[in-house]
């Protein structure tokens, strides 16, 4: 009955092309963000904003990375957890080498570094698809990690062989190091998740997003109407790997505060993949709600059996929960193999016509 | 539907000029030296039994085939091979036997693909969708809406193709194809699977793109009387070789042709 565009007339093609065409749906987005940069801070303590809402948030950034390649390109990549680490170990690098560069100046340098890496290891998606594709990215994941680990002048010959976040500002406020709050850590993570949004949500429905579908859905057709596989593919993975690299950065110097490869491993590779099949394949807004699902969910189930005063012993109840999360995950695909984006996407049909469904 | 005979038609000089092509999968010649020429704004059928090399013809041209033998001279510049890219670049554009349409992209988006070429802003400014860019994805939106409107497929701009039925996706993938303004169109089996409805609406978009826009159209059709109905000149082709050019009268009128298409054996 609220739910509806009646009354809200097209009158220009570039209103028909916005975002969020709905009025509901952009009070609904503004009042997410508002929620988001106002009250969230500020009700969630450091343990949930540690533990829960800024992994989260580093995570969607890199499933909406992986989306632009995998969802909306059609290139499978099981490469993510390494284009991370190149953005994580790149920004430290580059902070240590010179620390009087903005911080944030360096992170964006470390994306371009993952995107120069992604581009290298893309270029078999030339000649090879699909699971192929897949194992060649592989191939990435496992070299880079070993170089990482095996090749001191990566963590500065550190004797524990870790990076570790030193202490930057920005605007005079400390945003990494163990004197960064929880608090601007989020903010941090926040701005970088909400900006690329925008920008990977603008991508994809211009010029260059619909090559990239047409690669996906037709890669012969696509090249005959113009579009040169090889630099659209190329694109594809330097984007998505910028994202990726993006996202490393954050987790080491905005989360974790300091890491080895292993923080990378293919286990994350893995989990970001999750993240965007179960969220929805072609749909930013699904990679988020997929990154939500993927790590809210376990910190729900392992936090349970306390909730409801079940005592149980700690290595029983993680059991336990990949057991059910596992069957979640089945289950979900089941029902929706399109993930999240199209459940959401009926369930705001079935709202446009409550309540005469004829 | 016929074509109104009075009219005057203004063809102009040769804009494409096949000599001598040739190509072999295994022992299967699917073309054996042909030659032919299209001239502008001319509509010429290539037609021929099943299997007789006409779509392995219109690959050879727009560059997805690359012939073992003989030239190719578009606009004037010959060519041996190229990048099956490039032939959209030179301005031409087709249509497949078999759909080739963006399933999993709107009817709206698969037409807006036929524009990418034309399209220039960089990356930044698609980032930002704004300025330049979106000054640019309007211009465009708005004559890819001019074609939506020319082939009546208004109501189905926001479907994706893949829900199409065949003859809604047919008319689709002949609209991203004008998207791109060719100067030269080609047609593999445009009508096949249509009901006669179908069919005369599909012949009168032909003919109105060839008017309106001036597109020079190669198209491949096995109904005959549309190719009698719409077409300049026919080429003939049978088990890779032609055995006949001409108007649709005299094509009609060749022995050669009667023989191909009766069956009698080839010896
Ligand atoms: N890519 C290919 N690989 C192997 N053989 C091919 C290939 N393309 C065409 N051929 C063969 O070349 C011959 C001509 O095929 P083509 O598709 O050009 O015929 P056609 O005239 O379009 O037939 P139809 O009316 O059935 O569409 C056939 O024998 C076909 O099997
Ligand atoms: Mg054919």
């Amino acid at each position: 009955m609220f739910y509806r565009e009646s009354g809200q007339f097209k009158t220009s093609y570039q209103k028909d092309q916005q975002v969020f065409p709905i009025a509901q749906d952009r009070i609904f987005i503004a009042l997410l963000l508002v929620v988001a940069f106002a009250v969230v801070p500020f009700v969630a303590d450091e343990y949930w904003l540690q533990a829960v809402i800024i992994p989260f948030l580093i995570f969607s950034l890199a499933a909406v990375g992986l989306n632009l390649l995998t969802g909306y390109a059609g290139q499978v990549s099981l490469g993510t957890g390494a284009f991370m680490a190149v953005g994580a170990y790149a920004t430290y690098k580059i902070t240590t080498a010179f620390p009087e560069i903005n911080i944030v100046i360096v992170f964006l340098m470390s994306g371009m570094v993952a995107a120069g890496v992604g581009i290298v290891f893309g270029l078999p998606s030339l000649r090879i698809k699909g699971f192929y594709l897949a194992v060649a990215t592989l191939a990435a994941q496992f070299f880079i990690l070993w170089l990482f680990n095996k090749v001191g002048w990566f963590f500065n010959d550190s004797p524990s062989g870790t990076i570790t976040a030193p202490p930057r500002t920005l605007f005079g406020i400390m945003i990494s190091g163990p004197e960064a709050t929880a608090e601007v850590r989020y903010f941090v993570s926040l701005t970088f998740l909400v900006v690329f949004t925008v920008i990977a949500k603008n991508i994809v429905r211009g010029r260059i997003g619909r090559s990239w579908m047409a690669i996906r859905d037709m890669d012969i057709a696509a090249e005959i109407i113009g579009i040169q596989p090889l630099k659209t593919k190329l694109m594809a993975f330097a984007i998505s790997s910028f994202y990726c690299g993006l996202a490393g950065a954050l987790s080491v110097f905005a989360w974790l505060g300091g890491a080895e490869t292993e923080a990378f491993s293919i286990a994350i590779s893995f989990q970001v993949l999750f993240m965007i099949i179960i969220g929805g394949l072609g749909s930013i807004m699904g990679s988020i709600m997929g990154a939500a699902f993927i790590t809210l969910v376990p910190i729900f189930l392992t936090n349970m059996p306390a909730m409801f005063g079940i005592p149980m012993a700690t290595d029983l109840s993680k059991h336990i929960e990949e057991i059910v999360f596992g069957g979640l995950i089945v289950f979900l695909l089941i029902v929706e193999p399109h993930g999240f984006a199209r459940l959401w996407q009926i369930g705001k049909e079935k709202l446009r016509q409550w309540p005469f469904p004829y | 539907m016929a074509q109104d005979m009075t009219k005057p038609r203004n063809i102009g000089d040769v804009l494409l000029n096949v000599e001598n092509i040739s190509i072999a999968f295994g022992g299967v010649k699917a073309l054996d030296g042909v030659s032919f020429d299209v001239r502008e704004h001319e509509i010429l059928a290539i037609i021929g039994p099943n299997g007789a090399g006409k779509s392995s013809m219109l690959n050879c041209i727009n560059g997805f085939y690359h012939p073992q033998d003989g030239i190719i001279t578009f606009k004037g510049t010959p060519r041996q091979r190229m990048q099956t890219h490039e032939a959209a670049a030179q301005g031409i554009a087709r249509t497949f036997q078999n759909i080739a349409l963006f399933k999993g992209m709107s009817t709206l988006d698969n037409i807006m693909t036929g524009r990418n070429l034309k399209m220039k802003k960089n990356l930044l400014w698609q980032a930002l969708y704004f300025g330049p860019a979106l000054t640019e994805e309007l211009e465009h939106r708005a004559k890819v809406e001019e074609i939506i409107d020319f082939l009546e497929i208004e109501a189905i701009r926001k479907t994706p193709v893949g829900k199409l039925p065949y003859g809604l996706q047919k008319r689709v993938e002949l609209g991203r194809a004008l998207a791109a303004e060719p100067d030269l169109l080609l047609l593999d089996e445009p009508m096949a699977g249509m009901n006669h409805e179908e069919k005369e609406d599909m012949c009168r978009y032909i003919l109105d793109v060839n008017d309106e826009f001036g597109a020079t159209i190669v198209l491949i059709e096995h109904d005959m009387s549309v190719v009698m109905d719409i077409s300049d000149r026919v080429v003939v082709l049978d088990y890779g070789r032609k055995i006949a050019a001409g108007t649709p009268d005299e094509v009609r009128a060749n022995q050669d042709v009667i023989d191909a298409y009766l069956g009698v054996s080839h010896d």
